[in-house]
């Protein structure tokens, strides 16, 4: 029998490469945005470059990144977690207390404690999650209102003011390693859980099993990947970073307050996954590229307040920015889709 | 042809879409759920405290949250279809806002800024619809993305300020018919009229997914849009007319809340769509779609309000009262599935 | 019970015996013993709900037997799940292949057992694509390890699988209808590489609806009806009528019937020059009033895409329908129902009909404006008038209120067909419409297809089975790499002269 010459299977081949092409142009693209942004605001307003605003916007990242690399592989198990801004509260809160009654009690305990709050709330996530097969907007939802319930009940209603922060955890945020102000420690330790997630998620089998779980969550069952476990790791992770951020905030902003803490946080979280190319469908997405759109947008932050934007917009630029990035991308996966498959 | 031999599961009533007005079919298994935490909560907080019996004073707290009920009610067609929409609260706080600036800044009469207002919630609901619709986004993106979007647009447009201006001292206000609509009682009873707003609008909504085509194409979609498609159910078409909808109540709650609060601000009902959410959902709407009506989510809102107001009476602070709130949303979902697998 | 000449000296790698199933109380298995041979290709072939998927299941682990033995080399084992049996050397080829879409070729064949550099738990991605770049050539597909696998054909995806499978030594290869979505060319290939792995020693258990298929592959055939062993022997000892006969349990002479004598009016469908970037080109054709016209060719050969185009699930780059001597633009299904014309997929479980809701809400779906004047939906109009498709189609249920995933898939096509027969078409496009039904519920369609087109309505069947293509068109397409290579008149069609025009030697349009 005569071989055909099957001419739409070539053109699926070289689709395929094309596909590999443009989602390393997702992610160049972001680069790309971000140096766009960066001379633009330096271009109109050249102080934009001055070494204080550049601190400011590496000040910026931490709290996002921390959580980001958390939230990142929750989205890639098709997942969501909306809670992390209560947890970071309550970590933070529980902490300061513990600060207020003993201003000497040893900062890295502290932070261990911090750590551990966290993970408790994020196990809790990942219980109903994994095991009582709860729709993970649905618990995330609820654990967000309970927290951030708890953190008042806690707390009293009363925030932990300066005086009760310790001063080496505030000292996080304004000197770095060998004693410069450019780069704080604060941004160091962020800098180290994005390579440490990275490598978690390129370099481990569970890291690996994440992928495949938001991939397709039946094959993963019958290949023998523990999902439940894996879920469940995942969002313990992300309640443990966000009960480490709870410090991160007292050290950046030098109090912590049940009422402020921590809340719409999930919203800037969720934005800097989303812009950093992960996909809501699961199954892709990476740590440098969230990383990225962390930084772009600590950048558009900063550069609205250079350019003497008022800090009203900053709201509305956010959600222009989540949506354009969203749209970007649907149109490149609709595109991709078309020139492949021919659907 | 050789017969099949019957399925041999236990006959039960299933979720599945109800029509008809049978009692047993309103009362879907989530719905009677919720009808017992109400009626629980009810026996609860009058035990706790005996002011707590004073139906009046119950009636009227129904007002305070009455926006998260009406938001609900945009929500449940939504849901059931299978999509979410978080910017709720943004489209309440931004037409909130425009009202403000339309008839202090602008001079408009109050009646034309209060079409002109409703028109605006449709429209910025539609605007969801038609992202969601063009692009193939989630409607989780889409509506994260304007729940910023709209409530920046409206802090743009007031800062911090509010409408009437701070600065103004309580001279300059909206007109004196517009305001204290919760103050409004029906025919000498003590339900106010955003109550009986809610509840006529819950009726018609719960006709329109009961007893029409429409509705029954709302919950087709949720179930399979791509087969509810293929069965010429116009998707795109209905997706849109419920963002719309979504939107249209959204900003119909703003204007209450105005009425309420004689003040429109940029960040009115902030946190509220998450409630309206829990609302829905605690009235046994799945997450998933394709499943629930508006009974339940309005026995959800008299619950929440009971809840709230139990808390309130006794003592609890508003934001402690979250952790009741979050408890019960998982605790219901819970015993909702636990239910369900039991029977099967 | 037959059985014919078994080769009773080569111990069976694997076998079992007295194995029972059953699901909630029906039992779908009864007393099965079975047996494997390295090197051997064995075919299992039955109707529907026979029982083979089961059996087949059941030797990979996903269920366990409700009783009976399986024995692995002589002895006696228990295999808890999927991953067990991976380990055993026992791999499942799933029909709809589970794959990553957004991870690799290379990962896709080592998730859940990525290789770790040694000591530490370091995934060695060298090791990993060394090793799919072996596996892939020993199969003998060209496949880039590192492309995505997002968009890749089904077959392809398949080849995946199988490498997976190799991965793992797999010494029993259990394949679940593993042609039922591939083209000709690819299913050459797959059997080149299943005779490649037999003849290294592997043992293939292999499940198709496709007679010619088996006999052509298989060194043994085993026959299941009604969840029991009927027969057993080798494809060159039994002929294709008996082995139906085994399956059916009555001797059926002819499959089809066609209810003759009816008139064929004008053209009702008429298209012309229809074409899309990479699915086909320069379509045109006619449907007349009481014809039956059907399409063949090879799977995916554009067949499925013009009916799509023409329901408005797909848009086209060029060209024109006219229905009814009008010119239409149909964008939506919506528009193609007005017009009279509708659609019956192939896939009832994902867009034929919704399984979880009511079998009345189904049958209603789409005419539900003929039941609400004004919007107002009138109950008792629904149920009077899916009674009177319940009973006219002979559909057999428990309740129009049970869901319509409960029915049988002879019964659910039926259901689907109620649908489509209330909007009171004037043109029906079947997609498989006797796919996954067995052999009594089949004539059943026939008769009501045979009907349907006496009653004037035009009918344009896609079939990708031969048997049925001659038995029942009026005049047939033939469809290949998406363009028409030939329509033929019931008279002068022949198998050959199809499969010629499928498989591109004859291009009578070009």
């Amino acid at each position: 029998m005569t071989t055909v010459s099957n001419i739409p299977k070539v053109q699926r081949i070289s689709g395929t490469n094309m596909a590999i092409r443009l989602a390393r142009f997702r992610e160049i693209g972001i680069i790309l945005l971000l140096i766009l942004i960066v001379l633009g605001a330096s271009v109109v307003e050249p102080s934009f470059l001055k070494p204080f605003n550049i601190r400011t916007i590496f000040l910026w990242l931490p709290l996002l990144t921390v959580i980001a690399m958390g939230e990142v592989m929750v989205i890639i198990t098709k997942g969501i977690d909306v809670s992390v801004g209560s947890t970071m509260a309550l970590a933070g809160i529980s902490v300061g207390m513990i600060w207020r009654q003993n201003p000497s009690f040893n900062i890295y305990a502290s932070t261990g404690i911090a750590i551990l709050i966290g993970l408790a709330a994020g196990a809790l996530n990942g219980a109903l999650i994994a095991w009582a097969k709860l729709p993970p907007i649905i618990a995330t939802l609820g654990t967000l209102n309970a927290y951030r319930g708890l953190t008042f009940i806690v707390s009293g209603g009363r925030q932990i003011d300066p005086n009760y922060v310790p001063r080496k955890i505030i000292f996080w945020s304004i000197k770095g390693p060998f004693g410069n102000e450019m780069v704080p420690w604060v941004v160091v330790i962020a800098f180290f859980i994005t390579v440490v997630t990275w490598a978690f998620l390129h370099y481990t089998v569970t890291g690996r099993n994440i992928y495949a779980i938001g991939g397709n969550l039946n094959a993963s069952r019958l290949r023998g990947v523990p999902v439940e476990w894996t879920i469940f790791l995942v969002y313990t992770i992300t309640g443990a970073l966000a009960g480490f951020s709870g410090i991160l905030y007292a050290s950046r902003f030098g109090f912590v307050n049940p009422g402020e803490t921590g809340v719409g946080f999930e919203l800037t979280v969720i934005a800097a996954v989303v812009i950093g190319g992960t996909s809501m469908f699961g199954g892709s997405g990476s740590a440098f590229g969230v990383f990225i759109g962390c930084l772009l947008l600590a950048v558009i932050n900063v550069a609205l307040a250079v350019l003497g934007v008022a800090a009203t917009w900053q709201l509305a630029v956010y959600g222009a920015v989540i949506l354009l990035a969203a749209i970007a991308d649907a149109l490149i996966q609709l595109k991709l889709r078309r020139a492949i498959t021919g659907e | 042809m050789s017969i099949k031999k019957p399925s041999t599961t236990v006959i039960r009533k299933t979720n599945t879409t109800s029509t008809g007005l049978s009692v047993l079919n309103i009362l879907t298994r989530s719905e009677i759920l919720t009808l017992f935490l109400l009626i629980l909560a009810f026996v609860v907080g009058t035990i706790l405290s005996p002011y707590f019996l004073d139906i009046p004073f119950l009636l009227n707290n129904t007002s305070t949250y009455i926006e998260i009920g009406i938001m609900g009610l945009g929500l449940v067609a939504v849901i059931i279809n299978g999509e979410i929409d978080l910017s709720v609260e943004s489209t309440l706080a931004l037409v909130a806002c425009v009202a403000g600036v339309l008839f202090f800044d602008l001079h408009f009469p109050m009646p034309i800024v209060l079409v002109i207002s409703l028109a605006l919630g449709a429209a910025l609901g539609w605007l969801n619809g038609f992202l969601v619709t063009r692009t193939s986004l989630p409607s989780l993106l889409v509506t994260l993305a304007t729940l910023a979007l709209y409530r920046g647009a409206a802090n743009i447009l007031v800062g911090d300020d509010s409408r009437p201006k701070l600065a103004w001292s309580r001279e300059i206000v909206f007109p004196s018919w517009f305001l204290g609509v919760e103050k409004v009682h029906i025919l000498g009873t003590p339900i106010p009229l955003p109550l009986v707003i809610l509840i006529v609008l819950a009726v018609i909504i719960g006709i329109i997914l009961a007893k029409t085509t429409f509705g029954r194409w709302v919950y087709a979609i949720g179930t399979n849009e791509q087969a509810a498609r293929y069965s010429g159910i116009p998707t795109a078409r209905v997706k849109r007319i419920l963002f719309t909808l979504s939107g249209f109540l959204a900003g119909l709650a703003g204007l209450i809340m105005v009425s309420r609060l004689g003040v429109a601000r940029y960040d009115h009902a902030r946190g509220w769509a998450l409630d309206a959410i829990t609302a829905v959902v605690l009235g046994g709407v799945s997450i998933e779609g394709g499943k629930g009506g508006v009974l339940g989510p309005v026995l959800a809102f008299l619950l929440i309000v009971i809840l709230r107001t139990g808390m309130g009476v006794a003592n609890i602070k508003a934001e402690s009262q979250l952790a009741v709130i979050g408890a019960l949303l998982i605790g219901a979902v819970l015993t909702s599935n636990f239910i369900e697998r039991f029977h099967k | 019970m037959v059985i014919m000449h078994m080769n009773a000296n080569q111990p069976p790698l694997m076998a079992t015996k007295g194995i029972c199933m059953d699901f909630g109380g029906v039992n779908v298995l009864k007393n099965i013993d079975f047996e494997i041979r390295s090197g051997t290709i064995h075919g299992l072939i039955g109707e529907n709900g026979a029982g083979k998927s089961t059996l087949l299941k059941i030797l990979a682990g996903v269920y366990q037997p409700k009783s009976g033995t399986i024995l692995l080399n002589g002895e006696p084992i228990v295999i808890h799940n999927p991953h067990a049996a991976g380990m055993m050397g026992i791999a499942l080829i799933h029909q709809e292949p589970l794959t990553f879409p957004d991870l690799d070729v290379a990962e896709n064949i080592f998730v859940g057992r990525q290789p770790v550099t040694n000591g530490i738990p370091v995934i060695d991605w060298s090791n990993i694509y060394r090793r799919a770049d072996n596996l892939l050539k020993q199969l003998g597909v060209d496949l880039n390890p590192h492309a995505k696998v997002r968009g890749m054909s089904i077959a392809d995806q398949q080849m995946i699988e199988i490498a997976g499978a190799l991965s793992q030594n797999a010494k029993i290869l259990l394949m679940d209808e593993p042609t039922a979505a591939l083209t000709s060319n690819e299913v050459n290939k797959l059997f080149n590489i299943m005779r490649k792995l037999r003849d290294e020693g592997t043992a293939i258990v292999f499940i198709s609806h496709r007679l010619e298929e088996m006999i052509e592959i298989s060194d043994e055939i085993t026959v299941l009806r009604d969840g029991e062993k009927v027969g057993e022997c080798r494809p060159k000892d039994i002929s294709m009528d008996d082995i139906i006969q085994l399956m059916v349990g009555r001797k059926i002479s002819t499959l089809f019937e066609k209810v003759k004598g009816y008139n064929i009016g004008k053209p009702v469908l008429e298209v012309s020059g229809l074409s899309r970037a990479m699915k086909f080109e320069d379509i045109s054709f006619d449907v007349r009033e009481g014809e039956i016209v059907g399409m063949a060719g090879l799977i995916g050969s554009g067949q499925r895409d013009v009916a799509r185009a023409l329901f408005g699930t797909l848009g086209i780059d060029r060209g024109t329908v006219k229905i009814a001597g009008e010119f239409v633009k149909i964008r939506h299904p919506r528009d193609a129902v007005s017009k009279g014309l509708i659609y019956l997929p192939e896939d009832r479980q994902a867009i034929g009909l919704l399984m979880p809701m009511s079998v009345m809400h189904n049958v209603t779906l789409a005419a539900l404006e003929k039941f609400s004047p004004g919007g107002w939906l009138r109950e008792k109009e629904e149920k009077a008038a899916t009674q009177e498709y319940i009973d006219k189609l002979r559909i057999v249920l428990r309740s129009m209120t049970q869901p319509v995933r409960e029915l049988s898939g002879g019964n659910q096509q039926k259901v689907a067909l109620s649908k489509w027969l209330l909007t009171k078409p004037k043109i029906m496009i079947l997609d498989e419409p006797t796919h996954g039904i067995d052999v009594g519920a089949k004539a059943e369609v026939h008769r009501l297809m045979g009907e349907l087109a006496s009653q004037g309505i035009a009918i344009l069947m896609i079939s990708s089975e031969l048997p049925e293509i001659l038995a029942m068109s009026d005049r047939i397409i033939v469809m290949h790499e998406g363009r028409i290579t030939s329509i033929l008149e019931k008279n002068e069609a022949t198998a050959e002269k199809i499969m010629a025009a499928a498989t591109g030697l004859i291009n009578e349009r070009a």
